[in-house]
């Protein structure tokens, strides 16, 4: 690739660099945020609202990402939903990577075993309490493999934003590709550089696993 | 909303899904080709099959598809050859699935009790033989619900090949869409028609597995 490219659309793939990794931290914020609500809502012995749930989760899971942005950013306006391409992709984000969350989280949920639950129970603690000293410790500690997995996941969808014409690092450099010509050769050096950075996602994730996880392996913690 | 735009586009879209299905189904089946061949020789205990098979296999997890469609679509013409983007993306999920296929096998064969190869050794059957008669019937047996996963997962992934401009499901949604300015309408009725696709592989692949648990 000619140096003389890097130095002029350098300050444009910087900047879509920055949009990538906001509309990423962004969305996986949003994901997590909103399964979270998903699953505890999902505990309540409400039909109709379980079913809406169930519903929920199976549509996202079961359309493409490209179809629901689509939804979003086009389909909007005809419900009065005028959002920028920016603001579209990271609540299409969002939205997609809730549903997955939600399973992730609800998963962690029904690992936490009853007994502790019922003995803080027993103990006199509020279920607000039980929820945050309990359940929400353990949780945390047997998702974070399949979070940091949905995360790198979703470090990859951050490209189909750039159909939406979100300015991210794929936009900018397809701009790149069809100012210079030099097509080939920016898409190969994109593609080494999103290797790279999803397997930046998933080594950090695998160090935070560890770190999280580093009591189970302590001796006077090891299970028989 | 207007349900008559729905009504209107239903033939193209339902014609498209069609397209939709027959290209996942084909990059599903070239991919379970490479899958296989790509985890056979990782295991093969040859060092350098097994190093270009885990670089093939990172590669093609790590580099999101849509950047995959885009260099064998450049890359293609730029060696001479000069393919119409059906087959660039018809190759390019392929690649992907085969990808995943591979792991997905490598965890079923390990399923497979070490014992069976090692008695079959004994009995004298070669190599080949272990494989075709012994670790690979087991291995697709466990690793059918993984397949079929994969499979949904394709389907949902071939949305992006619209890119390229094949006229699958996604691309005729668009081309539709701006034609009548209705794009709320016609991307719903695409979501329900790919959801309506994966809700019956999904019954299609719980049948099947229940016919293999009996077997």
């Amino acid at each position: 690739m000619d140096s003389n490219l890097l130095v002029q659309y350098g300050p444009a793939l910087l900047r879509g660099f920055g949009v990538t990794i906001l509309c990423w931290a962004a969305g996986c914020a949003i994901g997590m945020a909103l399964g979270f609500v998903i699953m505890l809502l999902r505990q309540i012995e409400v039909k109709p609202l379980r079913w809406l749930l169930r519903a929920y989760i199976e549509v996202i899971r079961g359309t493409p990402f490209l179809i629901q942005l689509f939804l979003l950013y086009s389909g909007g306006p005809a419900i009065g939903l005028r959002l920028e391409a920016t603001t579209a992709g990271i609540l299409g984000l969002g939205i997609y990577g809730s549903a997955y969350f939600a399973e992730i989280f609800r998963a962690g949920f029904q690992a936490v075993p009853k007994g502790q639950v019922e003995a803080a129970h027993s103990l006199g603690m509020p279920y607000g309490g039980i929820l945050r000293r309990v359940i929400l410790p353990a949780m945390l500690v047997s998702t974070v493999p399949a979070l940091v997995n949905m995360m790198a996941i979703l470090t990859k969808e951050t490209v189909v934003l750039s159909i939406i014409t979100v300015p991210e690092l794929m936009y900018e450099m397809q701009t790149m590709a069809a100012e210079t010509f030099a097509s080939f050769e920016t898409i190969l050096g994109m593609a080494l550089f999103y290797w790279l950075l999803v397997e930046a996602v998933s080594r950090l994730g695998r160090r935070m696993e560890a770190r999280v996880t580093r009591f189970l392996s302590h001796p006077s913690n090891a299970r028989a | 909303m207007k349900f008559s735009v729905i009504v209107d586009a239903l033939p193209h879209l339902l014609g498209a899904a069609v397209t939709t299905i027959w290209i996942s189904l084909l990059g599903v089946m070239l991919g379970q080709v490479i899958g296989v061949l790509v985890c056979v020789a990782r295991q093969s205990g040859r060092r350098s099959l097994d190093v270009a098979g885990g670089v093939y296999v990172s590669f093609f997890r790590g580099v999101p598809l849509l950047i995959q469609l885009l260099l064998i679509y450049y890359m293609l013409p730029l060696i001479g050859i000069d393919v119409p983007p059906l087959v660039a993306a018809i190759g390019a999920l392929s690649l992907a699935s085969g990808a995943y296929v591979s792991e997905i096998y490598r965890g079923s064969l390990n399923a497979v009790p070490h014992g069976q190869s090692e008695a079959a050794l004994a009995l004298g059957f070669s190599a080949p033989t272990i494989w075709k008669r012994i670790l690979l019937p087991q291995a697709f047996r466990i690793s059918v619900p993984a397949l079929v996963n994969e499979l949904i997962l394709l389907l949902k992934a071939s949305s992006l090949i619209s890119v390229v401009g094949v006229a699958e499901l996604t691309r005729t949604s668009q081309t539709i869409s701006a034609s009548n300015f209705r794009p709320l309408e016609i991307y719903l009725a695409a979501g329900v028609i790919y959801l309506a696709i994966n809700s019956a592989l999904a019954l299609f692949g719980a049948l099947v597995e229940r016919r293999l648990a009996q077997g």
